[in-house]
């Protein structure tokens, strides 16, 4: 699918609005807005790692935030141990989700569909009582994170806007590495499984290695998330990996056009400032929120991006 | 004698209490083209379904090129040179007709994990692509995706998809299934075009075009094969005319 002129102009508009943001906040003293748009970024990363599966892949998590509790507990537990480098902390996030998506990935790719959406919705509630259970690491309270991250001089996580460059950077980042993923040689058979398995079955392709490598890669995505995310909220608790947390993901990826690049990106931002402006008018903000997002995941087919490309087409 | 292509011995397939194929054996020979008729019913689509991969037979054994294959999965084979065609027409719908020709290509060329570079940037395969869709003469049609091309064109484009495999047998299930006269006279001299390059197993209603096509045909019915041979002996031959013309009508129109 081409992206149309109108879907390329907002989606430009909002990474040059993310990448000048900092600015914004400094000149107008609105430390809020930096603070609220480092959680954005931060799950706009989950958002787009979920994509990958689902909008390229076909593939239906329904457990995707447990890679957040997976990299967030990975800061959390070594910071609490005494370990507070970021140079482990990341690698073993990274490591912890990966096995984890090979696990899970291995078990319910035999299955399809519906169940394969029950099986990862069941794996990640699983993560979430093993986590509500780590009574060395603060069980159903959760952990608080001291230090944030340590990489050595290089970068300061405490400082707010280079903290928020940093996870700009991861998500432009991965961004970019999705683009050469879906564009190359594997990300043709993963896309050409999601459209007709039996058919690549038959040219030749083992569907099941393809699509388990696809969901590792998705999960290590989301891990590093979970490990910026423990270091933003300076708390890590099972309530990330909690079944709603990865509905939000869905949501925002269908919201912003599963199977484009920066759907994702742009259904986590409006989401999430949806979430918040309409949290500080009334308590009952969910009550607005639930049917706005119906009518556009309705009416709005392929979801922002889908809607943009309509548009300009007249 | 030479060893043949595919031989198949005494295949059987059981759903329930029906017994859907019955023993057969066949062998094709490599540059033959070889149909497979039979009334609706006799175990067409069931013989295909094994030799293919998508279906596990209770006895019996196949084999490719001397190999055995009898129990190997659908990926395997067309590894090994086996391609196929689907009765139903089945493609990716949302990529194009090249890309669909080209993923053909991509999985009998290097590994597919590849992360970086763009496949559609390969010259090889996108080669590869072009020459294949040119053979069935949708070279024209090559960018536009394959849910906007018409059920001929995608039956094209289905022989595409199995030819860009290079494979050194095809087979085809019912590929004039759906086709307009003008469009089937058109598959019939692709095929003979195609019969020169590859061993062809042919699987058809269409009784002119199996004639017209075939080296040797094999009827079965009732999941056995009641007859093997040459065109004229198989129209000569008393068992088929009486599975095809007797209880059973079906059709009938042939010679």
């Amino acid at each position: 699918m081409k992206a149309s002129t109108l879907s390329k102009a907002v989606t430009a508009v909002m990474l040059v609005g993310l990448v000048l943001l900092p600015l914004y906040s400094s000149l107008a003293g609105n430390v809020f807005i930096l603070t609220l748009f480092t959680r954005i970024v931060i799950l706009a990363l989950a958002a787009a790692s979920l994509n990958l599966i689902m909008g390229f892949g076909g593939m239906m998590s329904f457990g995707h935030a447990a890679y957040l509790g997976i990299g967030g507990y990975a800061v959390g537990m070594l910071a609490q141990e005494g370990i507070g480098s970021g140079w482990i902390q990341f690698p073993v996030a990274l490591a912890a989700s990966a096995i984890y998506a090979l696990v899970i990935g291995s078990l319910s790719l035999r299955t399809r569909g519906v169940y394969f959406i029950m099986i990862t919705l069941a794996f990640a509630q699983m993560a979430y009582y093993v986590a509500s259970g780590l009574a060395r690491y603060g069980g159903d309270d959760g952990l608080t994170v001291y230090k944030r991250s340590d990489f050595s001089g290089l970068i300061n996580l405490g400082n707010r806007t280079q903290f928020y460059y940093l996870c700009l950077a991861c998500l432009f980042g991965v961004m970019l590495l999705i683009w050469r993923i879906v564009n190359s040689r594997f990300g043709l058979v993963v896309q050409g499984l999601r459209s007709n398995e039996q058919r690549m079955q038959a040219i030749g392709f083992p569907a099941k290695r393809y699509q388990l490598v696809c969901f590792v890669i998705s999960g290590m995505m989301c891990g590093l998330a979970g490990a910026l995310l423990a270091n933003n909220t300076d708390f890590i608790s099972p309530a990330v990996m909690y079944w709603t947390r990865s509905g939000d993901l869905m949501v925002m990826v269908i919201l912003g056009g599963m199977g484009t690049l920066f759907g994702p990106v742009m259904g986590a931002v409006v989401f999430l400032l949806l979430e918040e402006f309409l949290s500080q008018i009334t308590e009952y903000w969910a009550l607005i929120m639930g049917p706005l997002l119906l009518l556009i995941v309705l009416f709005g087919r392929g979801g922002i991006m889908g809607m943009l490309g309509r548009a300009s087409r007249g | 004698m030479a060893e043949p292509l595919l031989r198949v011995e005494k295949l059987v397939r059981r759903f329930g209490g029906i017994v859907a194929t019955d023993n057969v054996s066949l062998d094709v020979a490599s540059g033959e083209l070889h149909a497979i008729i039979g009334p609706n019913g006799a175990g067409k689509t069931t013989l295909i379904s094994q030799l293919t991969g998508h279906l596990e037979p209770h006895s019996g054994s196949v084999s490719l090129a001397g190999r055995d294959i009898t129990y190997l999965p659908a990926y395997r084979r067309c590894a090994l040179g086996l391609a196929r065609s689907f009765q139903i027409t089945s493609l990716l719908l949302d990529f194009t007709a090249a890309d669909n020709v080209a993923l053909a290509a991509q999985a009998h060329a290097g590994t597919s994990f590849r992360f970086f570079a763009n496949a559609r940037k390969e010259r090889s395969l996108r080669d590869a692509a072009h020459a294949a869709l040119d053979r069935v003469g949708l070279l024209h049609r090559a960018d536009v995706l394959v849910s906007r091309l018409s059920h001929g064109e995608r039956r094209q484009i289905e022989l595409a998809v199995a030819l860009a495999s290079k494979p050194k047998l095809l087979l085809l299930d019912e590929p004039m299934a759906g086709l307009g006269v003008t469009e089937s006279q058109g598959m019939v001299k692709l095929l003979q075009e195609l019969r020169k390059e590859v061993s062809i197993v042919l699987v058809e209603h269409d009784m002119p075009a199996v004639f017209a096509l075939a080296d040797r045909i094999s009827v079965l019915v009732y999941g056995r094969v009641i007859a093997s041979g040459d065109p004229d002996a198989i129209r000569a031959n008393e068992d088929v005319k009486r599975a095809y013309l007797g209880d059973q009508h079906v059709v009938t129109h042939h010679g």
